[in-house]
């Protein structure tokens, strides 16, 4: 990109709309956000069709000694790329989906939302240590006004609880990164992923880092904090929730715990292992018994983030790849499930499901739209889910049988809970007049609807697409973690090579 | 050694008093008439010693040149960075004061006289190096701040803080030189070098309870757990600007004098004080966190937070290094900030007829009609719990930094989680002037010098401050290298 630096403009653009959204007009406000997104998503697929597949592991390096201990240091490989372009993409969705639901104070909302796209961008671009930080947890800020401000009756409790949980995980990360930069002198990411700590301080830093992105992720029984949150949340907030800040926990994951302290990764799996299986299991039966649609998708959200931590903990190239396409997939499926769920909601303001039913007889666009993503969740081939929870099991698969067979009772489960969500909601009679009355997809809708199966359908039909750019850093993740890869459980052993006698025997014949 | 350098080392200290002086005459001849041009010219002499001290920390002077008085007092790159924190919060104490006290019909000529001579008295605390000036410094400072605090004499709030604050800092005074007579008779000199090279020779149990008398008197002067009952009520009682002069100026000078008793006076015995000093601070951290939790007057709760900030600049003494004091120093730059945009900030709470909102209750819904003056308020808040980007972190980052490279990890760890509980009260205010419907009880219209000074305050904690973390960090370090660079 011949020095312009477009990770710093991603950064702004946003930022500049912020600012100017907080003094501005509803109408002009939703008209400034909508702008600020599209013109980051116009940069973000510049970035992607800029970014040299194959070439240097970290591109558009921008680097700025601008503070005292660390630096303004960005720059990004193909997994931080992805998960940008599943930001910005997403972005002007929820704007979109905020358009008319959000009438109270909308230039504040819109303000949030980009300021939150800021840190989001910053999150996964950031190659300082301490710029991260102030990244990740910033997004607190934003976060907790969306949920406290706009959110639903139980707003408040949703936003204290939101807040405090990740600011403790957070806050003893610091500690553990402050450790780090006093140890090795520098606060560069790429150096430190190449950094040896001993076995005896992985396992501090690495339980320190656990802390943090097992609140973030969600993994059990950390996890609390989300049903509370998503249902509380406007739409917006949900789909941002859903799609986007969930999946810092799994490129904290992927960027710091498995490559900075492999050995303690190694001796920690069966930990991650523990609480994904239970993860998996716990949450999508109770995910199965819910009555308000946002909490069984909210539920079903922490059951997927099970697959992608065991994918994670795989040690293999299998596995990483998996779970990076599990967290495209959730971000894109469960971000068009919660808006889904907004479109309703926005007709009728109730989103028990007993509420509705029948609608696919007065709302068929909208059925075909829900069934698709709802395929997508259950992971149906040919749908993007498909394809990662495929990947990240058969990763599994290779470390533990055990692992994997309980985990893929998550997908069954799954397709219990969702199919059983969209039998009631969808099918049957129309035995709520109300429900019944409601009008099918509008223009606005039909289009944020469209573009997110689009994906999803093109994520699930052609994944290569989204693995190539990724493709060489996973390896060099993977090359890292071999020399702490467990023993699978399976033992396989080759067999023996067949008698040569039987090729010779046909010869005489 | 002449008389003439030392003289020329202590001009601000000469200026503050001669112009004290001078301003009393005026006051007594003009009256109160002359309130408000005596406040204007107070700020124009601190601005002046702002000045007078500055080449000091710029050049980061240190050694023996910069010691007057034949070893008695120091004008080094430290004492310079701390009057600077001094000589502001006392010029914003005395820029907001105008507006509250001519309501009541309060503004005396003698407010901004106590001032200057409370920072003429803290001035020399944090140069003091010898345990007579410490004194000295440390009752013509507290002399002032305790009339200060009863300056609104007809108000019985007012009265009471007045007399709280001079009874228990009487006691805490008492207890500071009893821990000097210790001091001095078992190591047999008031210098602070001496006192410490006399204990690098041997420590006896004595002077052990001198130390520990010291920092006992020096933790009630910097409100630390467990000396801090008193704060709450004085700062509740105090009128506001008082307040906001107490939670700053006194603060800055009682933490820069006891890093310099603790740090050159005690340094050898570093061990037996960490202790105290760790208790101290986890325990103030604590304490502040869970005692504000139930507050509903908003000036109580920034007085349960300053002791939890107290708390937080402890953890930089803990680590007992110059990485310590130069993080001390960063985050009593940034506290002060926030102190003065918050008071500021409460200041500005008034009711249609102009009477202070002090109930926190009253806050609701302040986002809907109050935009500004909300976010700024939130700003402060979420600054103060330290969350970033807003420059409150920094502070924060900075002490820990320092703690975990003395290697005080447990430490640095559990004083962080107990910053959590801190956030909580914290958020409690954001989210009553956020998420709750309006009472819009606050509508008063506020003075353009207030608004200034929160938009300066506001400025600087917003994350543009962390462009000043260079420039801040390199003058922290040459006062803190010049701190340890006592021989």
């Amino acid at each position: 990109m011949n020095g312009f630096p477009i990770l710093t403009a991603m950064l702004l653009v946003p930022l500049i709309g912020a600012f100017a959204c907080l003094f501005a007009e509803a109408k002009t406000a939703r008209m400034i956000a909508l702008v600020a997104t599209l013109i980051d998503f116009a940069l973000g697929i510049l970035l992607w069709a800029n970014y040299d597949i194959g070439g240097a592991q970290w591109q558009f390096a921008e680097n700025l000694p601008l503070f005292a201990g660390f630096n303004w240091a960005l720059g990004i490989d193909g997994i931080a790329l992805m998960l940008i372009m599943l930001s910005v993409f997403l972005m002007p969705i929820c704007i979109g989906a905020s358009w008319n639901s959000i009438q109270t104070r909308v230039g504040e909302y819109m303000a949030a939302f980009l300021l939150m796209e800021t840190l989001m961008i910053g999150v996964f671009t950031a190659q300082d240590l301490f710029l991260f930080y102030i990244f990740f947890e910033a997004g607190l800020i934003p976060m907790y006004l969306i949920i406290g401000i706009w959110g639903g009756a139980d707003r408040i409790y949703a936003s204290y609880k939101f807040f405090l949980y990740t600011l403790l995980g957070s806050v003893l990360m610091l500690i553990a990164m402050l450790w780090m930069v006093n140890e090795t002198g520098t606060t560069d990411i790429p150096t430190l992923m190449g950094y040896d700590f001993t076995p005896e301080a992985q396992q501090w830093l690495w339980l320190a880092f656990f802390a943090s992105f097992a609140v973030k992720m969600p993994m059990w029984p950390v996890h609390t904090w989300l049903p509370d949150a998503h249902v509380q949340a406007p739409t917006a907030g949900s789909v941002i929730l859903a799609g986007v800040l969930l999946k810092m926990g799994g490129y904290g994951f992927i960027r710091f715990s498995l490559p900075m302290f492999p050995e303690a990764s190694a001796q920690f799996a069966w930990l991650i292992f523990a609480l994904s299986m239970i993860a998996v299991v716990y949450t999508s039966l109770v995910a199965l018994v819910q009555q308000d649609m946002k909490k069984l998708i909210a539920y079903s959200s922490v059951a997927h983030m099970g697959i992608v931590t065991v994918g994670l903990f795989a040690f293999n190239v299998q596995g990483l790849e998996g779970t990076m396409i599990v967290m495209l997939s959730h971000g894109l499926v469960a971000g068009a499930l919660f808006l889904g769920v907004g479109v309703i909601y926005d007709r009728l303001h109730t989103r028990e499901i007993d509420r509705y039913g029948g609608l696919a007889i007065n709302m068929p666009q909208y059925a075909l739209f829900f069934m698709v993503f709802t395929m997508a969740s259950v992971g149906l081939p040919g749908t993007s889910g498909f394809v990662g929870e495929f990947l990240s099991l058969a990763g599994i698969y290779q470390v533990s049988s055990w692992v994997t067979l309980v985990c893929t009772t998550g997908i069954i489960l799954g397709a219990a809970y969702m199919l059983y969500l969209y039998a009631r909601v969808f099918f049957g009679g129309q035995k709520n007049a109300d429900a019944a009355a409601m009008r099918d997809l509008d223009p606005r809708e039909w289009a944020m609807m469209a573009s997110l199966a689009a994906v999803v359908l093109w994520m699930g039909v052609y994944p290569e697409s989204f693995l190539a750019p990724m493709r060489s850093d996973i390896a060099a993740l993977d090359a890292r973690l071999a020399r702490a890869r467990p023993m699978g459980d399976a033992r396989l052993k080759p067999g023996e090579p067949r008698k040569i006698e039987a090729a010779a025997d046909e010869g005489a014949h | 050694m002449d008389w003439g350098q030392s003289l020329r080392l202590i001009a601000p200290e000469e200026l503050l008093s001669i112009s004290g002086l001078v301003l009393l005459l005026v006051a007594a001849w003009a009256g109160d008439k002359a309130a408000r041009a005596i406040s204007i010219a107070s700020v124009a002499v601190l601005a002046a010693c702002a000045f007078l001290v500055a080449p000091a920390l710029c050049s980061g002077a240190m050694g023996p040149e910069t010691s007057a008085f034949f070893g008695q007092y120091r004008a080094d790159a430290f004492a310079s960075f701390a009057k600077l924190l001094i000589y502001a919060a006392a010029g914003a104490a005395l820029i907001v004061a105008p507006a509250f006290f001519d309501r009541v019909k309060a503004m005396r000529s003698e407010y901004p006289i106590l001032i200057l001579f409370a920072a003429l008295g803290m001035g020399m605390m944090v140069s003091a190096t010898d345990l007579i000036t410490l004194y000295i410094g440390l009752e013509l400072n507290s002399l002032a701040a305790y009339v200060l605090a009863a300056f609104l004499r007809s108000d019985e709030r007012s009265a009471e803080a007045g007399l709280k604050y001079f009874v228990l800092g009487a006691l805490a005074s008492g207890i500071l030189l009893f821990g000097m007579s210790l001091t001095y008779g078992f190591t047999g000199t008031t210098s602070f070098s001496g006192i410490n090279h006399a204990l690098d020779a041997g420590r006896s149990s004595g002077a052990l309870f001198g130390i520990v008398f010291m920092l006992a008197g020096l933790a009630f002067k910097i409100s630390a757990v467990p000396f801090h009952m008193w704060t709450p009520d004085v700062y509740e009682g105090a009128p506001t600007p008082v307040t906001m002069f107490f939670a700053s100026a006194p603060k800055v000078a009682a933490l820069a004098l006891t890093m310099r008793v603790t740090l050159v006076a005690f340094a050898g015995q570093a061990a037996a004080w960490q202790q105290i000093v760790i208790f101290a601070a986890l325990a103030s951290i604590v304490v502040g966190a869970l005692g504000a939790i139930g507050q509903k007057n908003i000036k109580r709760l920034l007085a349960y937070s300053s002791i939890n900030n107290v708390g937080f600049v402890l953890i930089g003494l803990a680590a007992a290094t110059p990485q310590g004091a130069a993080a001390m120093l960063v985050y009593l730059a940034i506290y002060v900030a926030m102190t003065v945009g918050g008071f500021v900030a409460v200041l500005m709470l008034k009711d249609a007829d102009g009477v202070p909102v002090e109930d926190i209750a009253d806050l609701a819904g302040l986002s809907r009609h109050r935009k500004v003056l909300a976010a700024c308020l939130a700003m402060i808040m979420f600054s103060l719990a330290g969350i970033p980007p807003l420059f409150g972190f920094w502070g924060k980052f900075v002490v820990f930094q320092a703690a975990v490279q003395a290697g005080l990890v447990p430490l640095a760890a559990i004083g962080i989680a107990a910053s959590v509980i801190g956030a909580f009260y914290y958020l409690k205010v954001v989210k009553i002037m956020y998420f709750d419907e309006p009472v819009n009880k606050v509508v008063g219209r506020s003075d353009l010098a207030h608004q200034a000074l929160l938009a300066l305050s506001a400025l600087f904690i917003s994350p543009l401050g962390y462009l000043l973390t260079k420039p801040l960090g390199e003058l922290a370090e040459a006062a803190a290298i010049a701190l340890f660079h006592f021989a």
